[in-house]
């Protein structure tokens, strides 16, 4: 039977009146660069990773990380985290641990055997890696992805540069350093240790080599000039760090000072502190907000009972005696009190900061040096062609995690310019600022701490300070990400339209979109709402061009 | 260090869907197999929180009942902008009567289906808040009392604003309205005693009565399948912001919903067998401030001087609420 | 079965014996037996199955059954005078969707003054409402409409409202004949509707029609009654051949074969009417009875047929509409435009007053000998009328009008209503 004419319609039939003829603004998907990505140093997706790791997916998250970094279970220990300095939820409650993540991946993935891809096909060309710390090393890893033939040199007799004769056992296990340096070297890395190359040029042409990687480091202390006595124990903390890392701790008695406000000075005082220096006193010109140490850093020094001097100058060391002069800033500047006073102390340590050692490449044609650095363009190229440098050598912060960066910007350079192309970087998209968020969304939850070695323990021991999160509140912290400014499949959009002018995409059509939703403009009336409540910023509302 | 449940993930219960949850535990509204009730074409406002919450709650009960669903609608903006000639929104079978009467014609439409034997159809009635408060009360009423099979929504945007933002029994003291106007020594609507109907459903005995936003949407659905899951009288009053008769962005439409019900002016909580049974508690309470300054139709609190006695005012009606229902955890009460 | 029943009890029999499966009511006398016994018949399981509800107003009573109707059940109410008029919205909304409801409607006047007695008020007030409007002229008749109401009802997709007079059928004990349910049954099939709720087949019923559409949609509901002019007579007579007795029709006469007077009037006032009619044919007078069954539609051709020959016409009307006049009479007019005959309204009865034999011999004699005017309001007291016209031109503040009429009445001997002390 027919319905009644008009009073009675079909169900569904309104599909007719394509409201989208009302807008004024629409919205569309955008992706932002979120600041954690952002602050990386090394350039990881550390987003991308987290959104693995959330779905317990740990594999899929891992082999997305190592795709920049090769080395997480050194980085969740020594990396310095900028990621969480930058990470947006700090301003909600606190910042993601994602270092702690890292490090539960990559002590997951040693824990699984997981190794890294072969090369897709061997290209036949080779590059010569100079220095085998965390740039040479993920330089090598790199290129040997691309499928170049690596060469990697290292004058000492062991890999892995400062990781392993500068960081202190107690922040980096030497068996988590060998298992990644090991897994490395499996993808077919030619390994020549004890071997100090004088000439880099003359290297590149003798061993035939296509391009080269120069990452040395700077190991070489600095001095300065202390007027000390005959009996006067001086030495660099570098040298500390390298004799107790190579097994031979040297003996410095009970009353230690450090000269510096690095981290080295950190680690060489936590150092000495584990040697059975009663007295570490760490002596610094500047006041702590001005020390170029991590404040974590200082902190667990002062916590193991390291002390401090600020606003103090060493102006000599004799008889067992140190005389400090107390000094004022005016501004950056250091100005001499007069005031002094008295330290007894048996010896005195030096972390005033490091140099390169570059005189492998004083006949390196094209090469420059400045202020002791190597410099480089922007593809970590160096003057002389086919030469790269990166890490300690070139101008810049000095960490490890920063090495690793320019690994990964070399290497790709090296692998355009052996191919023959100009490297050319992806336009970076916009930042995902905290302001776009819609934090209503996301749920109260305390950031998950590791466990630390109690304080008694840190006295005697070079045992790891800090402990692995487990796999649960690993997880945990990885789902406290906030996804900054890219869709991770809320469904708000596709909820919260008033005009169901939003389509949940299905696997095959989102595979093809790149996204997991889209607009249905013609329906879509350019309310806003989705952009208003979008948890993560990731839609924009647009003037509509008329 | 204490275990955490790991039952967490970025937005845990507040977001639409989650990737990780397991399907049974997402919203309706998340599954793209979602029924759309309320299709789209239809000519609600940019912004409509009618329009939100209808399809919210309809597609809710859909689910809840396997599709055996008939909806009847009263008079106003959800009828008007739906069902206009030759067109319709709807996916669901679907009656419009009259302004006043929907809970009666509800009322008949679930006795025919029980003398039918085809008690598995149930039934929803839904109306605006004059639909619902003022003409259609005394239907309501008797809905009731007889306590007949019909869950009936009341989707509150606080005013008649089909006919062009009039005031409503709904309409809450201060605001502007098109009958009262933001003139005079005392501008807009006046202080009444309200009319809080889920409170006067409640008085009624029946078995099921709640409050919901289109802010929280998990709670939303979660009270319409619950409803659809008893018999007899059941009452959802859900508040939906209006950017037309507020004055408000189209695009702050949940918002505005989520600090009704953070400021504690709109309480949000579930009574069963006429006795309260939970209550949503604030998450972060805000002043009515934050609220009213949003809207256009509290403007003059503000403007063209702050009118601090009548906000104080308001605030009281807010921390009524929130003594009533306690809905902030007791330790934070102290601060 | 021949029994002397109660008028609302016969009804009410009547309508169960026609199933309805939603029943709801809300009292208002003078039609509260009505709904008193069929809400009995329910409870004894003799009318089964049906759901009585109890309701809290009129305009939830039909709105009750416009939702069970939409539904798809068989769906029943029954009101009265201000019943109607609180339900006014749900009526034109019933029939605007074309529900086949059936309501009685015990007719009473409307106030105020409040008065719950017998006139034809209401049912005029909702004549352009768009339900069939069928008027009873005694209790087998308001019966026999009953059961042909539905049949009607539910073919043209239509309410159908069954106007019996109240209080004088309401509740007037007659001999009435009430017919087996296997008659019945097999006269009025199971309902089918026309559009129904059902999920399986979703439709939007109740759409918001705009000005390109809305004049096609009246016009066809038009249509759609003036098809109800050739359904009525059609189950009349199929009535007929299966219960042994004419009711129902668009119109009856009586001795209007030669009339040159032809009296036209709406339910029981009919057999007073005819009374009188007998009274004046024996004086020698040609005249005779139109009664009219069929109100809405209004059966104009049959109307005309039947007042072909007449000279006269007079419409005795339980009903005016105030400022002008007949209701009844203009729709006879209208009918019979172009023929010789001067249409002549009585207002009869209003309120409950009792047209008698004698008042009506008078006026249709008056009628006869062409003395006669065109609007004529039986047994008006003029001296009450002039009375509190006086005092209103008197004094602004003359005080309540009922009342002054009431005061007056009981202390004037003169009045012909005095005695009967109302």
């Amino acid at each position: 039977m027919q319905p009644p004419y008009a009073i009675t319609l079909d169900v569904g039939s309104s599909r007719a009146n394509k409201t989208g003829a009302w807008r004024v603004e629409r919205p569309v998907y955008v992706d932002r660069l979120p600041p954690c990505n952002d602050a990386c140093p090394a350039g990881e997706n550390i987003q991308r990773w987290l959104y693995h790791a959330e779905a317990g997916d740990y594999e899929a998250a891992w082999r997305q990380l190592v795709d920049d970094n090769p080395l997480p279970a050194i980085m969740g220990r020594i990396c310095y985290h900028p990621c969480e300095s930058a990470c947006n939820r700090a301003e909600l409650d606190e910042a993601v641990g994602i270092n702690a993540v890292e490090r539960f991946l990559g002590d997951h993935a040693i824990a699984r055997g997981w190794r890294f891809d072969p090369p897709p096909a061997e290209t036949g060309r080779r590059v010569l890696v100079v220095g085998s710390g965390p740039s040479g090393l993920s330089a090598a890893y790199h290129l040997r992805r691309r499928g170049h033939a690596v060469t990697l040199v290292d004058q000492a007799e062991e890999l892995g540069g400062m990781m392993r004769y500068g960081i202190p056992a107690y922040r980096l296990p030497r068996d988590v350093l060998d298992d990644e340096i090991e897994r490395i070297l499996a993808l077919g890395v030619e390994v020549v240790t004890g071997r100090r190359i004088d000439d880099l040029a003359a290297e590149k042409e003798a061993g035939a080599y296509d391009a080269v990687y120069l990452a040395v480091g700077a190991q070489i202390g600095r001095r300065t000039e202390i007027p000390a006595g005959d009996s006067a124990r001086i030495l660099d903390a570098l040298s500390l760090l390298h004799q107790v890392a190579a097994g031979d701790p040297p003996l410095l008695g009970r009353r230690v000072a450090v000269y510096g406000g690095g981290n080295t000075a950190m680690d060489a005082a936590r150092t000495l502190r584990r040697l059975g220096a009663t007295d570490a006193v760490v002596v610094y010109r500047r006041t702590p907000k001005e020390m170029p140490a991590h404040a974590d850093e200082l902190a667990d020094a002062l916590h193991e009972g390291v002390q401090a001097r600020w606003l103090t100058t060493v102006k000599s060391f004799e008889g067992g005696r140190l005389v400090l002069e107390k000094v004022r800033l005016e501004g950056r500047d250091v100005v001499p009190t007069g005031e002094f006073e008295e330290l007894p102390a048996d010896a005195l340590v030096l972390a005033l900061g490091q140099d390169s050692d570059l005189s492998l490449v004083e006949k390196a044609a094209g090469v420059a040096v400045e202020h002791g650095a190597v410099s480089v363009d922007d593809a970590m190229e160096t003057g002389a062609m086919g030469i790269f440098a990166g890490g300690d050598v070139v101008p810049g912060e000095r960490t490890a995690t920063v090495a690793v960066g320019h690994a990964k910007h070399a290497a790709r350079a090296i692998d355009a310019f052996l191919r023959g192309e100009t490297l050319a970087p992806p336009p970076r998209h916009p930042l995902a600022t905290f302001d776009r968020l819609n934090t209503w969304y996301y749920t109260d939850a305390d950031r998950q701490r590791r466990p630390e070695l109690e304080t008694a323990r840190r006295r005697s021991t070079f045992d790891e300070v800090v402990g692995p999160l487990r796999e649960d509140n690993a997880l945990f912290e990885a789902r406290r990400c906030l996804s900054c400014g890219n869709c991770f499949e809320c469904d708000n959009c596709y909820g919260v339209c008033p005009d169901n002018a939003v389509d949940k995409l299905d696997l095959a059509a989102s595979a093809a979109a790149g996204r997991h939703y889209a607009f249905d403009y013609d329906y879509c009336k350019g309310c806003g709402i989705c952009v208003a409540e979008c948890p993560c910023g990731a839609i924009d509302l647009v003037p509509e061009v008329i | 260090m204490t275990p955490t449940p790991i039952r967490f993930y970025q937005v845990g219960s507040f977001a639409v869907g989650n990737r990780l949850l397991e399907e049974e535990l997402r919203t309706v509204q998340s599954d793209p197999r979602r029924a759309n009730s309320l299709d789209r074409g239809h000519r609600a406002c940019q912004g409509c929180g009618e329009a939100l919450g209808a399809r919210y709650a309809l597609d809710a009960a859909v689910r809840a009942t396997g599709g055996d669903l008939v909806a009847i609608n009263a008079t106003g903006c959800l009828e008007v902008f739906s069902t206009p000639f030759p067109e319709s929104s709807w996916r669901v079978p679907w009656l419009h009567s009259l302004f006043g009467n929907t809970p009666a014609v509800a009322s008949g439409v679930a006795a025919a289906l029980r003398v039918k034997g085809r008690s598995n159809v149930r039934v929803v009635a839904q109306a605006g808040d004059g639909g619902t408060v003022d003409i259609g009360f005394g239907a309501l009423s008797g809905m009731f009392e007889r306590n007949d099979d019909v869950l009936f929504i009341c989707y509150d945007n606080e005013a008649y604003m089909n006919t062009g933002v009039q005031r409503s029994g709904a309409t809450p003291p201060a605001a502007r309205t098109a009958t009262t106007e933001a003139v005079g020594p005392e501008p807009g609507n006046p202080f009444g005693q309200g009319k809080d109907l889920p409170r006067i459903a409640l008085a009624h005995g029946i078995g099921y009565v709640a409050t919901a936003t289109v802010a929280d949407l998990h709670d939303l659905e979660a009270k319409v399948i619950k409803a659809m899951a008893r018999h007899g009288a059941r009452y959802l009053h859900v508040l939906v912001p209006c950017p037309l008769g507020w004055g408000s962005q189209s695009r702050d439409t949940i918002r505005l919903a989520r600090l009704a019900a953070e400021s504690g002016l709109f309480p949000v909580f579930e009574a069963e067998d006429g006795i309260v049974t939970s209550v949503r508690k604030i998450r972060h309470k805000v002043p009515v401030e934050d609220y009213l300054v949003l809207q256009r139709r509290f403007a003059h609190l503000f403007k063209p001087e702050r009118r601090d006695e009548v906000i104080a005012h308001l605030q009281a009606l807010a921390d009524e609420n929130i003594t009533r229902y306690g809905l902030v955890a007791p330790e934070e009460v102290e601060v | 079965m021949l029994r002397q029943l109660e008028g609302s009890r016969a009804v009410a029999e009547a309508v169960a014996l026609c199933r309805p499966e939603v029943v709801c009511a809300y009292p208002i006398s003078p039609q509260t037996h009505i709904i008193e016994a069929v809400g009995a018949l329910v409870r004894t399981g003799k009318l089964q199955p049906c759901e009585f509800l109890n309701v809290e107003s009129e305009f939830a009573a039909l709105s009750v059954a416009i939702g069970a109707s939409a539904a798809g059940a068989r769906a029943y109410t029954a009101t009265a005078s201000q019943g109607l008029l609180f339900m006014m919205e749900a009526v034109y909304n019933a029939a605007g969707l074309g529900l086949p409801i059936v309501m009685t409607l015990a007719n009473r006047a409307v106030g105020a003054p409040i008065n719950i007695w017998n006139d034809h008020s209401d049912a005029m007030a909702v004549r352009d409402s768009g339900w069939i409007q069928l008027f009873a002229e005694d209790n087998q008749e308001a019966v026999d409409l009953h059961i042909q109401a539905f049949r009607l009802a539910e073919e043209l997709s239509l309410p159908v409202m069954v106007c019996m007079d109240g209080f004088v059928l309401t509740h007037a004990l007659e001999r009435v004949d009430l017919p087996g349910q296997a008659d019945v049954d097999a006269f009025l099939p199971p309902y089918v509707p026309r559009q129904v709720l059902d999920p399986a087949d979703p439709v939007s019923i109740g759409a918001m029609v705009g000005p390109e559409a809305f004049t096609e949609v009246r016009y066809l509901a038009h249509l759609r009654q003036l098809d109800a002019l050739v359904a009525i007579p059609r189950l009349a007579e199929e009535f007929a051949t299966r219960f042994g007795r004419s009711s129902g029709g668009l119109v009856s006469t009586y001795r209007t074969e030669d009339a040159d007077t032809i009296v036209v009037a709406l339910g029981s006032v009919l057999g007073t009417i005819k009374d009188a009619v007998d009274a004046l044919r024996d004086a020698g007078e040609r005249i005779g009875v139109l009664g009219i069954t069929a109100f809405r539609p209004f059966p104009t051709d049959a109307v005309r047929a039947a007042l072909a020959r007449a000279v006269r016409i007079v419409a005795v009307e339980r009903a005016f509409s105030i400022g002008f006049g007949g209701v009844l009479s203009t729709d006879v007019a209208l009918s019979c435009q172009g023929l010789p005959a001067s249409v002549h309204t009585v207002v009869a009865g209003l309120g409950g007053r009792p047209v008698t034999r004698r008042a009506l011999e008078a006026v249709l004699h008056d009628a006869a000998a062409g003395k006669l005017g065109r609007t004529t309001f039986l047994d008006l007291d003029t001296i009450v009328v002039e009375r509190e016209r006086a005092r209103m031109a008197a004094d602004r503040r003359s005080g309540p009008m009922a009342e002054n009429i009431l005061r007056d009445l009981a202390t004037s001997a003169a009045s012909p209503h005095a005695e009967e002390g109302r």
